[in-house]
């Protein structure tokens, strides 16, 4: 016979909890410009499980409808729930075939809502999301995290990319930079990042968007430079050390 | 009966007869298919309405049954040009027994009959009694206008008060910044038709940052109208709306039917006495695309005018609303609308002897330069010496 005491609610019991606690595969920064002719995203493809650099493979910019490009860093499982309601999305307004079609304004609302829904049912989608896009020559750039912040830019990055990459953003980024010049400063980020964060795999994909479409480019590696001479001879003043 | 709205007489004679659907035209082309076919072949199904028939007119109404009894009050007008609406004089002369002449020739004749009783019931003729009783009772609202051109939609509607006492309905909703609606009929269907506009409206903005496609928006209204065809416990809303807002692709104007239908429309009139606008802009709507705001709104108060019958059009009997790319939907207060009113109603004093012309481009010559309305304007004029338009 059942207590009057009601059973502990799933909020309350972790064991047996239906709500995202922690994250488990994950991947790292994406960072986002806005260019001359539209957004230019680059993100790495790396799905870390936990501190072991896991899956090298895993495609972390989506585009979305005609319009709009997707990238998230955080809990892929989220990141792919994530895109089913956008199909969905995208799948109802082409139904309606009528003309209109959502732009990146509405993506980044829409994904605003469900995030900070999600957030307030303490159950959120472990994402930062950089949501990008052209429509009728308007470019739009933005973000959203995890528990609903959202803005928009003309360069945003995620999770170490606000750290490392951002700084190198605000000092060289201008309006209207070509395409080269923004693939330029883009590498130059993910160099840094490659660098100094530990879950960051040399391999990425550059993602353009402009008024024509979207394009996501082959993974690629970025050269990296060791040979300093500093490395050379690492226990040199200290026998043993490493 | 049901009184409709407080504007009419609810003088809802409902009589069969033979054929007056051509006003039907420009509102639901698909029942017009269904009424040619049936015409004939419902003398047969409805025995109820020959026993009608065999009523006796009442002296006094003699005159009146032999002209319902005639085609078309379309044609009627091509016979006797004296008994043409836009003969002035004659009409004031018999006032009562034209405003009742006018209800009866504007609605479909149609009997009571066994099938009509609910809405999930059809008659054996594949008809929807209560759906098209809920089209007479937008016929009955006072009448509502639309038009459009590129980048701007007007709604203008007649506003008559109960009596000198008491304000008049309101008929115009804006629903947002970028879609006004103005209705006819039953304005408490209109009123929650237009809650519901407002807050799909609202909800849209609120998960998208943007505004709702009007498309969309007019395709939900049917939507909910087709619902209440379709269920034994509702009943069609009385009311049709004349939804005009922006979008993506522009201007637009829509007809919204209790029955579910929607239609796009470059210009259009519902309610009572609306064929004399829609007479009007069919010959005007051409142009519309391409006018300019002034121009646009203009034409809505002369097709207003159209629609009052020699009364004195003033701004306190008519609303107008506008929105436009880069203006938001607004209604007009009275001041602008009557300072617009005096401004083409000064033209027309100032020529009276024109000649009205039938064409698509009246002559602008008669006119100072107040542009290709004016030519119309003489048309509607109450000059007893004017010879009647040709329809």
């Amino acid at each position: 016979m059942e207590s009057t005491q009601s059973k502990p609610g799933p909020l309350c019991n972790p064991e047996g909890s239906q709500r995202t606690l922690y994250p488990y595969v994950t991947g790292t920064s994406v960072v986002a410009l806005k260019y001359k002719d539209g957004i230019l995203m680059a993100a790495d493809m790396g799905g870390s499980y936990g501190s072991t650099l896991r899956y090298k493979s895993v495609e972390r910019m989506k585009p979305i409808g005609k319009h709009s490009l997707l990238g998230a860093s955080g809990e892929i499982s989220d990141f792919q729930e994530l895109l089913r309601y956008l199909d969905e999305l995208v799948l109802y307004d082409n139904m309606w075939d009528d003309g209109n079609s959502l732009g990146p304004k509405e993506v980044h609302n829409y994904l605003t809502r469900v995030m900070y829904n999600r957030r307030n049912k303490f159950n959120p989608l472990w994402n930062s999301l950089v949501l990008g896009g052209v429509k009728n020559g308007q470019k739009y750039l933005g973000m959203v995290s995890m528990i609903g912040v959202n803005f928009e830019d003309n360069h945003v990055a995620t999770g170490f990319g606000n750290h490392l990459a951002r700084p190198i953003l605000r000092d060289e980024w201008h309006e209207n930079l070509t395409f080269e010049e923004a693939v330029k400063l883009l590498e130059k980020c993910m160099r840094v990042l490659l660098y100094r964060d530990r879950s960051a795999v040399n391999k990425l994909q550059i993602a353009k968007i402009t008024e024509e479409g979207v394009t996501i480019s082959q993974p690629y590696s970025l050269k990296t430079f060791w040979g300093f001479s500093a490395f050379e001879n690492p226990t040199l003043g200290a026998e043993g050390s490493w | 009966m049901t009184p409709i709205s407080p504007h009419k007489p609810a003088h809802f004679c409902l009589h069969q007869s033979s054929l007056s659907y051509s006003h039907l035209t420009l509102s639901s082309p698909f029942l017009i298919l269904a009424y040619d076919k049936i015409a004939v072949a419902s003398h047969h199904l409805e025995p109820m309405r020959k026993g009608k028939r065999k009523k006796k007119p009442s002296p006094g109404s003699s005159q009146r049954e032999r002209e319902r009894e005639s085609q078309s009050h379309l044609l009627e007008q091509k016979e006797n040009p004296n008994k043409n609406r836009h003969s002035f004089t004659e009409r004031e002369r018999h006032c009562d027994f034209f405003l009742e002449r006018e209800t009866k020739n504007d609605a479909v004749k149609m009997f009571r009959n066994q099938y009509d009783t609910d809405v999930t019931t059809w008659s054996p003729a594949g008809r929807l009694f209560q759906v098209e009783y809920a089209m007479e009772a937008v016929k009955q609202g006072s009448a509502a206008i639309g038009l459009r051109s590129k980048t701007h939609v007007v709604l203008a509607c007649v506003n008559k008060a109960n009596s000198e006492l008491s304000s008049h309905q309101k008929k115009i909703f804006k629903v947002d910044d970028h879609i006004g609606v103005a209705i006819a009929g039953l304005t408490a269907d209109g009123r929650v038709l237009s809650r519901y506009m407002r807050s799909e409206a609202i909800n849209y903005n609120y998960t998208y940052e943007s505004p709702l496609p009007v498309g969309r928006l007019v395709v939900q209204l049917a939507d909910k109208a087709q619902v209440c065809t379709q269920r034994s416990w509702k009943r069609p809303y009385g009311v049709g709306l004349l939804v005009g807002g922006l979008d993506e692709s522009g201007a637009h104007l829509y007809y919204n039917c209790p029955s579910g239908n929607y239609f796009e429309y470059q210009a259009f009139a519902i309610g009572s006495r609306s064929q004399a606008a829609k007479t009007y802009l069919e010959r005007r709507f051409e142009n519309f695309t391409g006018s300019t705001r002034e121009d646009l709104i203009k034409d809505a108060l002369i097709a207003t005018r159209e629609t009052l019958q020699g009364e004195k059009l003033r701004s306190s009997i008519c609303t107008i609303a506008v929105v436009g790319v880069g203006e938001p939907f607004h209604i007009l207060d009275q001041d602008t609308v009557q300072k617009l009113i005096d401004a083409f109603e000064i033209v027309q004093d100032e020529a009276p002897a024109a000649e009205p012309d039938a064409g698509a481009e009246p002559a602008a010559a008669a006119e100072e330069g107040e542009g290709s309305g004016a030519g119309a304007d003489q048309a509607a004029v109450p000059e007893p010496d004017v010879a009647p338009m040709d329809i």
